[in-house]
């Protein structure tokens, strides 16, 4: 822990609490955007996908995921022998699917989560009869989700119709039919391409899965939802219709799920580096008084599904991109205790378009401007959160460790402003540095994912600075050659162990 | 010019060196990009 004194200004916000939860979803697998296209060229991919998909306990058990949910921290995991794939719960006792964070939830949870995301008349989502009440039944046994389970059931639904011509995607565990995700037929629905089955799945799974995290959040906090006054969501879904395709709307249809009434809300879009932007958002709306209690929420995406399932099966492994990413982080006024957001005017790493041609020029606005508005040297930040990604994940698709590459940027920046020395480069990383823990689910890897941990260290007593670096492509969409840049800093609050 | 005449095309990474980077020093060198992408693997 360093030493300086505190740094933490007055009237900057705090993260009084977050939720971070993974939904296990193998049979949702092949509607990733990766499977999807490969299976349509070559059918049998199909089969070789399902065989190597992991059981709800293998998933449980893997070290990253548990590590994303906190019952194992950063340093712990990097201490745990490789591969992680095959640890199970019979060499190392059972694993538990809830965390300090949050949950694993189960594929058949998730599917009735789902089904009460839908507002649609006639639904979006339906079951087979013959599983209906125990899907509900799962839901409403739930001791954090059972408020979702208040949904009902068309009389005579005609899903499995609809499954074979092709116009709903079947909701399977293994080789049985649950139900099915139907496009929107309704007069206005029915020729527009962006409300197809597999367009609104993708949208339900964001909302479906941000419920799951705010609702965590709430219960965690032990806080009313009505309590909530403002919502921002930052996934990378693009809902809407042929008119208005990413218009937004994601933020109150989650909130309106969890029964933040008193809410309004907006989406904040910015690729991966959505979650980061949200927050910095949420924290200025909460430090110019506009609003008191701000959650700001990430569901998962269901494209990036199975994005690496080709290495996987090549090199005899499991399918490891089998999870959705859920978040949620609830913004507050200074408390006296939960880590503080610094929000002073120059303390937020902005990659400014004139910059964002250098990996230079990126860094060191992202890193050492922010830095020295607070009078502070890099080597007075215990901890810097880049890119998260599970390395085991991204080193057998061929990418490398992505989260030591972000290091070696990080620290090559230090050696620039002679903060330290070339030499000092390798202690320096294993100072300041963790191992990727998360799933390759886009805009939930970016950084976030270790706020969890810096909380709870910071609790502790065990941390005192992390500063949060997120990046964004947003040359992906074709209009621009930038990427982008977010960082902050989190601070312990110097008033909690007085 | 080590690269002057020379059509090249380039291949970026986003967490590596990006093809905007590379595309400026194979210009600096006197090369023409004639095909350009920059790759997120993640």
């Amino acid at each position: 822990m360093s030493s300086a004194g505190t740094t933490a200004g007055a009237g900057n916000p705090v993260i009084k609490n977050c939720a971070q939860c993974l939904v296990h979803v193998p049979d949702l697998v092949p509607y990733g955007s990766k499977p999807w296209r490969e299976i349509l060229k070559d059918p049998s991919t199909g089969p070789r996908l399902m065989e190597a998909l992991r059981s709800f306990s293998q998933a449980v058990a893997y070290p990253p995921n548990q590590t994303f949910i906190g019952n194992v921290t950063p340093d712990q995991l990097a201490g745990i022998a490789r591969p992680w794939y095959s640890r199970d719960d019979k060499q190392h006792g059972e694993a538990s699917r809830t965390g300090p964070f949050g949950e694993i939830v189960s594929q058949d949870l998730f599917f009735a989560m789902l089904k009460a995301a839908n507002v649609l008349t006639p639904p979006l989502v339906e079951f087979v009869p013959e599983h209906r009440a125990a899907l509900k039944a799962r839901l409403a046994e739930h001791p954090v989700l059972s408020s979702f389970a208040d949904f009902s059931f068309v009389p005579e639904p005609t899903i499995e119709a609809e499954i074979a011509d092709g116009s709903a995607l079947a909701l399977r565990s293994g080789g049985t039919l649950l139900g099915g995700v139907r496009r929107d037929n309704r007069a206005e629905g029915r020729e527009d391409e962006n409300l197809d089955a597999h367009t609104l799945l993708e949208t339900l799974c964001v909302k479906a899965s941000g419920a799951v995290a705010l609702q965590w959040l709430l219960h965690r906090e032990a806080i009313d939802a009505g309590d909530i006054d403002f919502v921002i969501s930052c996934g990378e879904e693009a809902a809407g219709d042929r008119y208005q395709r990413g218009a937004g709307g994601m933020a109150k249809s989650i909130a309106q799920m969890c029964g933040c009434v008193s809410a309004s809300g907006m989406d904040v879009k910015n690729f991966c580096a959505g979650p980061a932007s949200a927050l910095i958002t949420a924290g200025a709306l909460v430090k110019s008084g506009l609003y008191r209690r701000v959650a700001v929420v990430a569901g998962g995406s269901l494209a990036k599904l199975g994005m690496k399932y080709q290495a996987f099966l090549e090199h005899g492994m499991p399918v490891l991109d089998d999870c959705l990413g859920a978040m949620a982080f609830l913004i507050t006024p200074d408390d006296g205790v939960s880590p503080i957001l610094h929000l002073e005017p120059g303390t937020v790493g902005v990659a400014s378009v004139g910059a964002s041609t250098s990996d230079e020029a990126v860094y060191r606005e992202l890193i050492l401007e922010p830095l020295n508005v607070l009078g502070l040297g890099m080597t007075e930040v215990d901890k810097f959160a880049p890119e998260l990604h599970n390395p085991e994940i991204m080193e057998h698709s061929g990418s490398g460790d992505v989260v030591h590459k972000n290091y070696r940027l990080i620290a090559a920046i230090a050696v620039l402003a002679e903060q330290i020395t070339k030499a000092e480069m390798p202690a320096f990383i294993e100072k300041i540095g963790m191992t990727g823990f998360a799933p390759t689910q886009g805009h939930i890897p970016s950084a976030i994912p270790y706020m969890g941990h810096a909380m709870q260290a910071m609790r502790g007593g065990t941390l005192r600075r992390a500063m949060f670096l997120c990046k964004a492509s947003l040359f992906l969409n074709r209009v621009t050659e930038l990427y982008d840049g977010v960082s902050f800093l989190l601070e312990a609050n110097p008033q909690a162990n007085r | 010019m080590m690269l002057s005449g020379k059509k090249v095309a380039v291949f970026g990474e986003r967490d590596d060196v990006t093809g905007l980077a590379v595309r400026k020093c194979v210009e600096a060198a006197g090369g023409e990009v004639v095909y350009e992408a920059t790759s997120c693997f993640v």
